[in-house]
């Protein structure tokens, strides 16, 4: 605690004093003094509490720092076809390009590596910011110098953070695992069995191999047990993830399709259509508003329903409200749509894929522990299908629009003759359907490339999905696309995504010969006929 | 004798035996354990009011639904010791057996002629090899002439299915029903959509082939049910409610509260 | 005498098919035309046919028997197959493999056992199920054989569940879809990507020969009367009428007594064979064959060549698909971005307007010609008499 202070106090004194840091001479001194002269200067840099000296000592440790020679200035440089862009080091002014000859890296020995990497070390480990701290400790996790060891049984007392203090815990039972007394070994074999980092089973291998002991062998194949047991289980657990990561994006693709086909019972090819109309109006939207990338899809969400809503209730208009009834003949008629929506994106836009930007807020990944990390995009495509299939839940149980459409599909002519405009409702499903196709690719427009083709890809999976859950049942829709995005996921490992994805379709094929009407089939004369 | 599952004996010459029959949809119960006795030769009227399952026991019997609990004894002309349950069959092999149905709604094939509807119902090899070198004769084409008389359709017989009116096709439907040869036919509503003339011709008709036949209808209109002058089954929820000549269960009290609703 | 008989019976098969005959007629005509207009004619007269033409005709032509292989289960059992490219495609591998297997040791890595694309991939033997191919009654077996079992297993399992309406139609496409996913895989042994091409010479003939194209020409044309002729016999038969009975009621001709699912298989097959012919006759001529004929595009645009020349008239199916498939040669070749616009219109136009296709328009019209015709003819006649 009292080091802290201190060195708060020592920064605070420093900070004026920022830009003479670095003394004028030192690019002179790293080239023409001795190594002592250098492990002087070497200490004192790393030590310091400015940061352009901090980034000097990281630099030097890295191999990236160099000197002007004509200048004796500290540089930066990057290659630019043979020759060498230098930047200033303390200015960041651009100093042109320059040979190779005129310019020399500031010479780098292994005691000197050491000492930086050391003294590095204690600064960050001794930061108030906490994901630094960690990197230091990490830093310090393979390495099992002595000086390493120091720094860590240094650290250990002041360290408050407990998921830290574990991290430093493992680091010395690896340390102790290799060096210490057979009952220190015995104790850190057993305390590294609960350790989730890489390290700690690397040290345990490797121990494994080393020793003859065998109490400490038994110790070790049981820590390994452990470790493996629980890798298997987040392994699960993170294709379980997976799983119901490509489970939410089938839902997605396939909910629009359950109203349409499922609820209608018309067979709309242009869906896939639909959504790739979602995803390009995302990337509209970003190319119209490049400085609110972060907002952009929540301003594309009501857009892409409104456009991708829009074209629905057109081509329910136009063409499937002549073709009612004739289900093959409704089919082809959507592939011509689909067809001609396809072809129009590629001449107004063009044939190649666009990129959609992922705003920061959904890049980056959450850490649950050293074995599993969730990737932010994907949690939030989760979280989203599952809102949009309850939102649509909702609307048709509890609204009125919802009672039309669930009256108009069921008994037409009755509820033509309670006066609902059946012509309107069919018109609306259509368009609902079709709306949440887009929404749908505002989503998926963070995950795939967003092309002319992006709704062929998803069209047939989003038919086997609607047909595997069981025609006209939302829940069914959801199961199967949970199941089979999970299954999916599962066989991936053993045989490839492409081998899975087959297989998968292959099981649908023969699952729909075995229940023609699906997972959930509604039972009853008025199916059957 | 053969004995049922309540025990009871079942006569020598009956020819369908609907052995406690229950059919559930979503666990609504079409057929509440229903037992029903046809014997040969006999023609057999079926009312109820709508829901009461005759549809669905046609269905059963036809292999088209299978029962969740009970059977349905057939008894071949050829071999009258060994029962058939048909509930183990599908349509194509029960119709084989000898059982044809006319459904409720016409269902002729709309584009074929009257003459090749009624020939594709010609008894005979049904395989897909045997229909490719088919070639009819003499004895088949007399049987098609007979029926088209039989059916006053002889003048249309080469009119399209689908240009036929909608009587027109509830005989053709039966005249195929004939050409088939059941032992047994299942007559879903005949007269529905007839003329006054055209339903006592049907009740004649059926009059003449429950000569050589079994015959059970299944129909609403009462004038018809008097005009087959046969015994009556009344189906109510899925099981017979009451059974009897026309009279007898039109005076009985609980088909009288059943159809007024009481 | 067995000529005769032939005749005799291919006339019967005509009696009542007006369009077949002229279409038969047509077809006979226009081939021995074309190969003598291209054999026969000096290259400098203007009438002279490019072999070039010749061979796209030729591909013209195995369209046409793909359509109409689709038309004698589309228009005629109701099956609407939305994966009949699949049929083709493997047909058109068979006959692939047989000609990779030709090339010998001809190919740019010399190896005599070897096609070019696994010595690439570092394989030292055959696999087992490029065994055989080598020899061509092999391969020619395997055209029938290959489409022929898949489409009984699948149509076993799907007509026997019934499977009906869009449901078969989503899951052909699901099959086909699989397949190209499947073929598109380097290791699953038939070329991956780039599939099967560089092709030299079938049966001893140079591929690139204008004889053999001439040949491989009359051939598909050969083979397309012919398929008209079964396909007619088919539709003809007693087993033609319970095909339109299953159609049109297809619970009705079950309590008739018929095994619809077997009646149903018997057509898928045989549409199959047809398929896989035109797909073996259609990769020596385009030289190449690959995963893409898999695609479920393919198997779609080819219900579009059926429905726009008229279904349930298997002539109408031939003529649909040479006609769409000229539209898309000259517009692919004239306006590239306009093809897709037409092709999608043509789906929209012939549903909503065309339900019966081209053939559904022109025959009633030709008929009312041809009895306007006929009358004044009559009533000379009467008159005279």
């Amino acid at each position: 605690m009292k080091v802290l202070q201190r060195l708060a106090v020592l920064v605070m004194l420093c900070l004026p004093s920022l830009a003479q840091a670095l003394p004028d001479d030192l690019g002179q001194q790293l080239l023409k003094g001795s190594w002592t002269e250098r492990e002087q200067l070497a200490s004192t840099l790393a030590s310091s509490p400015d940061a352009l000296s901090l980034k000097a000592a990281q630099l030097w440790l890295d191999g990236e720092l160099f000197v002007l020679k004509s200048s004796k200035q500290l540089v930066l440089s990057v290659k630019e076809d043979k020759r060498y862009r230098v930047t200033d080091l303390v200015s960041g002014a651009d100093l042109g390009l320059h040979k190779k000859r005129a310019i020399k890296k500031v010479p780098l020995n292994n005691k000197l590596r050491g000492l930086l990497r050391t003294t590095l070390s204690l600064q960050n480990l001794q930061s108030p910011n906490k994901d630094l701290r960690r990197e230091a400790i990490e830093n310090l996790l393979g390495d099992t110098s002595a000086e390493s060891l120091a720094l860590l049984n240094q650290v250990q007392q002041q360290e408050q953070n407990t998921d830290l203090q574990a991290l430093i815990a493992t680091g010395l039972a690896v340390d102790a695992l290799e060096s210490g007394t057979p009952q220190e070994q015995i104790k850190a074999a057993q305390q590294l069995g609960d350790s989730n980092h890489p390290v700690a089973a690397q040290a345990l291998l490797a121990q494994q191999a080393n020793t003859d002991d065998q109490a400490l062998l038994a110790a070790i194949n049981k820590s390994l047990a452990d470790i493996e047991q629980r890798r298997r289980f987040y392994g699960a657990i993170e294709n379980t993830f997976f799983g119901l990561s490509l489970g939410s994006v089938l839902l997605l693709s396939a909910i629009g399709l359950a109203i349409t086909f499922g609820v209608m019972g018309v067979i709309n090819m242009a869906h896939g259509e639909m959504i790739m109309l979602g995803a390009y109006t995302t990337f509209v939207v970003q190319s119209l508003l490049p400085d609110h990338i972060g907002a952009s899809l929540f301003i594309s969400l009501p857009l892409a329903f409104l456009v991708a809503g829009a074209t629905g209730v057109l081509i329910e208009r136009t063409v499937i409200r002549h073709l009612y009834g004739r289900p093959l003949e409704t089919l082809l008629a959507t592939f011509g749509v689909s067809l001609i929506l396809q072809q129009a994106v590629r001449s107004i836009f063009s044939p190649l894929n666009q990129s959609v930007i992922t705003p920061e807020w959904m890049s980056g990944s959450i850490v649950i522990n050293e074995m599993l990390s969730l990737t932010v995009n994907r949690v939030v495509v989760i979280g989203f299908s599952l809102a949009v299939f309850l939102g649509l839940l909702f609307v048709l149980k509890y609204t009125r629009a919802g009672l039309s459409m669930r009256a108009v599909t069921q008994n037409r002519a009755m509820a033509s003759s309670m006066g609902i405009r059946t012509g309107q409702v069919d018109a609306l499903t259509f368009g609902l359907g079709s709306g949440i196709a887009g929404i749908a690719g505002v989503a998926l427009s963070q995950l795939t490339n967003v092309g002319p083709n992006l709704g062929q890809n998803y069209i047939i999976d989003s038919f086997m999905v609607v047909v595997f859950g069981g025609v006209g049942n939302l829940w069914g829709t959801f199961v199967a696309a949970m199941g089979l995005g999970i299954v999916n996921k599962f066989i991936e490992p053993w045989a490839g995504a492409v081998i899975a994805k087959i297989l998968v379709l292959v099981f649908i094929i023969l699952f729909i010969q075995k229940r023609p009407r699906g997972l959930f089939a509604l039972k009853g004369r008025a199916i059957e006929s | 004798m053969v004995e049922s599952t309540h025990g009871k004996s079942i006569p020598d010459d009956t020819l369908l035996y609907l052995d406690s029959v229950t059919v559930s949809f979503d666990g609504f119960k079409a057929l509440n354990d229903l037992s029903l006795l046809i014997r040969k030769g006999e023609l057999r009227a079926m009312i109820g009011p709508n829901g009461a399952g005759k549809s669905t026991m046609m269905d059963v019997i036809t292999g088209k639904t299978r029962p969740d609990e009970g059977k349905v004894l057939y008894r071949q002309a050829d071999n009258s010791s060994a029962d058939t349950d048909l509930t183990r069959f599908d349509e194509a092999a029960v119709a084989n057996m000898g059982i044809g149905r006319k459904f409720q709604k016409p269902s002729v094939i709309e584009s074929l002629t009257v003459w090749e509807n009624l020939e594709l119902a010609l008894a005979g090899r049904r395989s897909p090899f045997a229909t490719l070198f088919h070639r009819i004769d003499q004895t088949d084409e007399q049987k098609i002439s007979d029926t088209l008389d039989l059916i006053h359709l002889a003048e249309r017989r080469d009119d399209l299915g689908a240009n036929l009116s909608h009587g027109q096709k509830q005989w053709l439907e039966i005249g195929m029903l004939l050409l088939q040869e059941p032992e047994l036919l299942l007559v879903d509503e005949p007269a529905a959509g007839m003329t006054d003339e055209e339903t006592f011709r049907t009740a004649d008709l059926l009059r003449e082939i429950a000569r050589e036949r079994s015959v059970v209808v299944v129909e609403h209109d009462m004038e018809f049910i008097r005009a087959l002058d046969c015994r009556v089954t009344v189906l109510h929820e899925g099981h017979v409610l009451a059974e009897g000549s026309l009279d007898h269960v039109q005076n009985n009290q609980q088909v009288i509260d059943v159809y007024l609703g009481r | 005498m067995t000529t005769k008989l032939q005749g005799g019976s291919v006339t019967r098969l005509l009696l009542n098919d007006r369009g077949g005959r002229w279409f038969l007629a047509t077809l006979a005509i226009a081939t021995v035309l074309v190969l003598a207009l291209n054999l026969l004619v000096p290259e400098s007269s203007p009438l002279h046919v490019s072999t070039y033409m010749v061979t796209l005709l030729g591909k013209y032509l195995c369209y046409g028997l793909l359509a109409l292989a689709l038309d004698l289960v589309w228009g005629y059992c109701g099956i609407l197959s939305l994966g009949h490219g699949a049929f083709f495609a493997l047909g058109g591998y068979a006959m692939g493999m047989y000609l990779m297997r030709q090339i010998g040791d001809r190919g740019v890595y010399g190896n005599p056992d070897l096609p070019d694309f696994m010595v690439f991939l570092d394989w030292q033997t055959l696999p087992w199920y490029w065994q055989g191919f080598d020899q061509f009654w092999f391969a020619a077996l395997m055209v029938l054989l290959v489409p022929g079992v898949l489409a009984f297993l699948f149509g076993w399992l799907a007509f026997r569940s019934r499977v009906t309406g869009v449901y078969l139609s989503i899951i052909t496409q699901a099959l086909t879809y699989a397949l190209m996913l499947m073929f598109f895989q380097n290791d699953f042994g038939f070329g991956g990507n780039n599939g099967l091409t560089d092709f030299k010479d079938i049966l001893g003939f140079d591929l690139q020969a204008d004889s053999t194209r001439a040949v491989l020409f009359l051939l598909s044309s050969l083979a397309l009367i012919a398929g008209y002729l079964l396909c007619r016999a088919l539709v003809n038969s007693r087993y033609g009428r319970v095909l339109v009975a299953v159609r049109d009621a297809e619970s009705r001709t079950r309590f008739l007594g018929y095994r619809v699912e077997h009646f149903k298989l018997l057509a898928f097959v045989v549409s199959a064979m047809l398929a896989g012919i035109a797909g073996a006759l259609y990769v020596p001529q385009v030289g190449i064959i690959n995963p893409g004929e898999f695609s479920p595009i393919n198997s779609i645009e080819l219900v579009i060549w059926v429905a726009i020349g008229g279904r349930g008239t298997l002539f109408g199916a031939v003529i649909g698909a040479l006609m769409v498939s000229y539209a898309k040669t000259w517009f692919t070749g004239a306006f590239p971005e306009v093809w897709l616009f037409a092709l999608g219109a043509l789906f929209v136009v012939s549903t909503l307007w065309l339900p019966k296709g081209l053939v559904g328009v022109v025959g009633p019209v030709l008929e009312r010609w041809r009895t306007h015709r006929q009358q004044p003819a009559l009533k000379e006649v009467a008159d005279h008499g």
